[in-house]
């Protein structure tokens, strides 16, 4: 993502990253959304640097204080501490870590099978077909929390299986947005010009029809990666995803759900972070989609 | 005259068509039973309205698709789909060129695909070839590294020549190359077909509907409806002397930049009929003038001489 900040090196036509950050910073909010997640994204890398304590650590003389600008806060506890006197700013700092590393397996996983099984499901059609698209139909059916919650309880609760489940649950968008592009672009007449030149099955679905369907996917793949960070803190809030003491940002929340009444920044604190998260990201999408869907592109 | 480079024998393609849950399948004839020779330098054109099986054959010829009936024999060797090794030998340029060029692969290695799939040079002898077909057609050498979009319809025609020209084919498929393009546009092309055609020897298959375009370029025409050739010969036959009314009200419907000339152009009733059903006997017959009772029951053989062949029962004189 970071990689649209860089300056285009040549000069003369506009190359396709500086046409493409042109569409894209129009786009107010995406900007304020890529910001947003560049920051968050420096705080998770650099976690040790910028968390004032451990996130384990625990004060036995300082449990469930209060953020440092309220009456009675500390001001090495910023956001004050939780129930066994951890601080909750450096909770949320490492926290910021497990999210993006969720949201980047999540969509690796999902978009690698995604894509491999809706460019066959397209490419070859027929019996394939129709075999594939009713499997990803049944999938669908589900409420996705709720097969992700079904899969976690056959599979065992934990962060890594938590991410697996939540991978196949958004796999079928991926495989239909991939099929609709496939099925598209298959007819087109550069496909036929390839194929008279010889080019054998793999290279076709691979080299010449792909590279012409990733628009759609990229937009797809960021809304899913934030539908993931949400998806966890769910299962986390749960107790169906990552497990105690970790400071997954759901986990947190689910927690501190007995404190909510008496000490309220427990929990508005990690729900603020996912809040906050989800929207850049969100925004951020909404930007790359302005940016790479020619129909909605003004030249 | 030489040997043929490209012989195809009863050529039919029969595609069968669903039509809903509760009918039997039908069968389309797009192409029934079509015959020809191409030899190197020549062209021949293959003329006829839309639906009469023009881009079926192209396709049957390029080896996109196995023909249902019939043999199509590349430099004396049978063709197949799966035969990889005939297969550089029949190229094609189609009418499109905004949607005949990958838009995700710069001109240069649209061009050097071909080398990459079928021979073994290295980078920078593909490279090297890929330039000089770039001159040939008349592309600058910066062009090697601009992505298609950023060339208007007629230069990336010429990339799509250049393209299909990569792997030396003795013969080239021109599916209405320059239907989409200027009129100004058109006759430069058209040059520049011509001007490779006499260099590399190469035998054209030249599909169109403007007749027009086809005069300039033909030696040999084959006119063609629903599926079957209904007149064959040398251009200058056919143009000058049709003997199908189809032919003549082709022939007639073709523009003449001449106010003063008398205009007796003629006029077909009807459409074409479907070629789920087509009509028995002449397939021509529902809109031909001249038709009679024998044109309703009986098909007329391509018949008459060596250089001018048709199928009428009423040949025009």
């Amino acid at each position: 993502m970071s990689t649209v900040t860089a300056s285009p090196k040549k000069t003369g036509h506009p190359s396709a990253l500086a046409e493409f950050w042109h569409y894209f910073s129009r786009n107010k909010g995406a900007v304020i959304g890529l910001a947003i997640f560049i920051v968050i994204l420096v705080v998770a890398i650099l976690a040790p640097l910028f968390a004032p304590h451990s996130p384990s650590e625990q004060n036995r003389e300082a449990l469930l204080l209060v953020p440092s600008w309220m009456e009675g806060g500390n001001s090495s506890y910023l956001l004050g501490t939780d129930a066994v006197g951890r601080d909750i700013l450096s909770r949320l700092i490492y926290g910021a870590r497990f999210s993006l590393f969720i949201g980047l397996v999540v969509v690796t996983l999902s978009v690698i099978s995604g894509v491999l099984v809706g460019l066959v499901a397209g490419y070859f059609g027929g019996r394939t077909d129709i075999v594939i698209m009713r499997i990803m139909d049944i999938i669908l059916a589900f409420p996705s929390l709720l097969l992700a919650l079904v899969l976690v309880a056959v599979l065992g609760p934990g962060l890594l299986n938590a991410m697996i489940a939540i991978s196949l649950v958004n796999q079928p968008h991926f495989v239909r947005l991939t099929r609709a592009s496939v099925l598209a672009e298959r007819e087109k007449e550069y496909v036929v010009a390839s194929k008279v030149a010889g080019a054998g099955t793999m290279r076709i679905m691979f080299l010449t029809i792909l590279p012409n369907c990733l628009g759609p996917l990229i937009v797809q793949a960021t809304l899913a990666f934030s539908a993931a960070i949400l998806d966890a803190a769910a299962l986390g809030f749960l107790g169906m995803g990552a497990q105690p003491p970790t400071p997954e940002w759901g986990t947190m929340l689910a927690e501190a759900r007995e404190f909510i009444q008496r000490a309220p920044w427990v929990v508005t604190f990690p729900g603020l972070a996912i809040l906050i998260t989800v929207l850049a990201i969100n925004l951020m999408g909404d930007g790359l989609r302005d940016a790479l869907d020619p129909k909605l592109k003004r030249s | 005259m030489s040997q043929a480079v490209l012989e195809a024998k009863d050529l039919a393609r029969h595609y069968s068509v669903r039509r809903g849950l509760f009918k039997p399948d039908a069968t389309v004839r797009a192409l029934n039973g079509v015959s020809f020779e191409l030899y190197s330098g020549k062209t021949l054109a293959i003329v006829g309205e839309s639906g009469c099986g023009k881009s079926t054959l192209a396709r049957l010829v390029t080896m996109i698709e196995d023909p249902s009936a019939g043999t199509l024999l590349i430099d004396g060797k049978p063709a197949s789909v799966d035969d990889m090794s005939l297969r550089s030998q029949v190229q094609i340029v189609f009418q499109n060129p905004y949607g005949s060029l990958n838009p995700r692969q710069k001109v240069g290695s649209i061009l050097e695909e071909p080398l990459k799939i079928n021979t073994s040079d290295d980078a920078a002898t593909r490279r090297r070839k890929a330039e000089e077909m770039m001159a040939k057609v008349g592309l600058r050498p910066e062009h090697y590294d601009r992505y298609p979009h950023m060339f208007s319809g007629g230069q990336r025609q010429r990339i799509a020549i250049a393209r299909a020209l990569m792997l030396r084919p003795k013969v080239l498929v021109l599916d209405e190359p320059v239907s989409a393009l200027d009129l100004s546009i058109q006759a430069q092309v058209l040059n520049l077909l011509m001007d490779l055609q006499k260099e590399m020897g190469l035998a054209y298959l030249f599909i169109s509907h403007g007749l027009s375009v086809v005069r300039h370029i033909a030696d040999e025409v084959m006119v063609m409806y629903l599926g079957k050739p209904v007149e064959t010969g040398t251009a200058e036959e056919v143009f000058s002397n049709p003997k199908h009314p189809y032919t003549a009200a082709l022939l007639s419907a073709t523009p003449i930049a001449d106010p003063s000339r008398a205009k007796n152009r003629i006029r077909l009733q009807g459409e074409l009929p479907s070629p789920l059903k087509p009509p028995p006997g002449c397939p021509f017959n529902p809109r031909c003038w001249k038709a009679t009772d024998i044109c309703r029951q009986e098909m007329p053989p391509l018949a008459g001489g060596e250089t001018h062949k048709f199928a009428c029962h009423h040949p025009l004189d």
